[in-house]
């Protein structure tokens, strides 16, 4: 049984139906992307999986219905979501940002495990660790929101658009992270808007169009019908560049 | 010289206690976004405790902390019964809400205690006073000053070193990323409340300290003047609600020490001014508020 499976997600914002009836399943160990241009309800899916949006239709996470879940159950049930723009807590230190990550984790002994485990994969953080989340550069910010929700050693990791307005250099190295992540046996649900980078790492793929799933499979199989995708993407990518 | 550190210890008493009571709002405003009206009737709750646990024999000392733990219990419940239900409304329903707790809580003290002040018994040890050199300091004076200083390097340790404090710090920066941290909105926003509850009792019991006395009203002139402290310091920020409430209070004292007979009349209209000359040179505040208040 797959460990996400979501079936007729709604999700309307006022008039705005942002999500109409998608259809997505997760297997544990999987690294699945979700494409698609700005405003194709890429994002929202991502919040009504963890509750911060309301929804209709059906989330199963290991078996369990989500209908009804805080935000913060959901997260202690085993998944949870690094937000678009990182949301770091900016006057906290870097420690402080990863000890709260690490809250709702039922083993309290795990910290500091978890913890050397992160300065491990971020040595950069391990530097700053006194030093407050604002003060570090996006990409680093990146990263501390990265490890910050690894801190709650989730089941499942949902990923919204990592690279968002990070440099060219920073953007590979975030993917770069995401492959070790995966090859870790982390199972990624991940949004992006970088098509060619998230097929490159992802199993399978989802394109979204207005709220609705245009296509679906296997990664090389999307890359190969990149054509398609693009002819598909194409006018919204050149919109929505700045 | 001796007038001057006489004056210096009362506007510290003072400032103390009007910074415990910014703090109060500070924290609930900076999780909420609302300010809390009710605050001053929580102050005035603690006092009513301290009246009945003294009619029932208790001494100050054991009336005090009593006092404060019941008055942190009803904070809790104020939550859960006044604001839990409009948490997700707007900012002026919140508001309209704190006012209407305040002028509830206010007339049932009129209707079910005394609209006339009652008399709170002070031990001997509050009413007298340490001679140093040639100054003469009031021993509840010396009090207020050390409790404050104390509640304020407790609170320090608690919003650096435990993970509720964290998550309060993390909440009123971004409340949803808190959430996803698996923190419970529930419990953080308890906490708050339970937190500015400790802080306008133990303000009240400083307050009555000088005064000896309760009445309804007797929370709403100090929780207003923290109110103009806040917004001094900036809204928003903990730090800024300290320094807002010393300032106010140093203002205060030192105008009335220091004007002449004249212009005492105008003190008042004086300590404001200063106020607006503040807010217009900072109208974010002495400290700037928090980057991001939660919804």
């Amino acid at each position: 049984m797959p460990l996400l499976v979501i079936s007729g997600l709604t999700v309307r914002y006022g008039a705005i139906q942002a999500v109409r009836g998608i259809d997505l399943a997760i297997e544990a160990g999987e690294v699945v992307a979700v494409l698609g241009a700005n405003g194709a309800g890429k994002s929202t899916t991502l919040k009504a999986i963890v509750g911060l949006v309301a929804w209709g239709g059906e989330i199963h996470f290991d078996g369990a219905s989500l209908q009804g879940r805080a935000t913060e159950q959901i997260v202690r049930r085993g998944m949870t979501m690094v937000p678009e723009g990182r949301r770091v807590f900016p006057s906290l230190t870097v420690m402080e940002n990863l000890t709260l990550g690490a809250a709702a984790h039922a083993d309290g002994k795990a910290m500091p495990r978890n913890r050397a485990e992160a300065f491990e994969l971020f040595p950069i953080l391990a530097e700053r660790r006194e030093q407050r989340a604002g003060t570090l550069s996006g990409g680093q910010q990146q990263q501390l929101a990265i490890a910050r929700a690894l801190m709650s050693e989730p089941r499942l990791l949902l990923l919204d658009e990592p690279s968002l307005g990070l440099a060219p250099q920073i953007v590979d190295s975030i993917f770069e992270l995401i492959l070790r992540l995966k090859q870790r046996g982390q199972t990624i649900l991940l949004v992006e808007q970088n098509v060619a980078a998230a097929l490159d790492i992802a199993d399978r793929a989802y394109v979204l169009a207005n709220g609705m799933i245009s296509m679906s499979g296997p990664a090389e199989t999307l890359r190969a019908s990149e054509q398609v995708a693009r002819a598909y993407l194409g006018a919204a990518v050149e919109a929505a560049a700045p | 010289m001796n007038y001057f550190i006489e004056q210096t210890v009362n506007a510290l008493s003072l400032g103390g206690t009007y910074a415990l009571l910014a703090l109060g709002l500070a924290v609930v405003f900076s999780i909420l976004g609302m300010i809390n009206f009710a605050h001053g009737a929580l102050m005035t709750l603690t006092g009513y405790a301290l009246v009945f646990a003294s009619l029932v024999g208790l001494p100050f000392g054991v009336a005090a902390p009593i006092a404060v733990v019941f008055t942190m219990g009803s904070a809790v419940v104020l939550e859960l019964v006044a604001f839990r239900p409009v948490r997700r409304a707007s900012g002026a329903t919140m508001l309209l809400t704190s006012f209407a707790v305040a002028v509830l809580l206010q007339l049932a003290f009129q209707i079910f205690i005394s609209t006339r002040p009652q008399i709170v018994p002070l031990p001997a040890l509050l009413t007298t006073a340490v001679d140093i050199g040639d100054i003469s300091i009031g021993v509840n004076r010396l009090i207020s000053i050390a409790v404050a200083v104390v509640v304020l390097l407790g609170l320090n340790v608690f919003l650096r070193r435990t993970t509720i404090g964290l998550a309060m710090r993390a909440a009123a920066e971004d409340f949803d990323v808190t959430r996803l941290m698996g923190i419970r909105a529930d419990r953080v926003i308890a906490t708050a409340f339970a937190l500015s509850g400790l802080l306008a009792a133990i303000a009240a019991v400083l307050w009555i300290a000088q005064r000896s006395s309760v009445d309804p009203l007797m929370g709403m002139i100090p929780v207003l003047k923290a109110f103009i402290a806040t917004t001094m310091g900036g809204l928003g920020s903990l730090l800024g609600a300290v320094l807002g409430g010393l300032l106010l209070g140093a203002i205060e004292i030192y105008l009335a020490a220091y004007l002449p007979d004249s212009a005492l009349p105008f003190h008042g209209a004086i300590t404001l001014g200063v106020v607006i000359v503040v807010l217009v040179v900072r109208p974010q505040g002495l400290v700037g508020p928090s980057r991001e208040l939660a919804r």
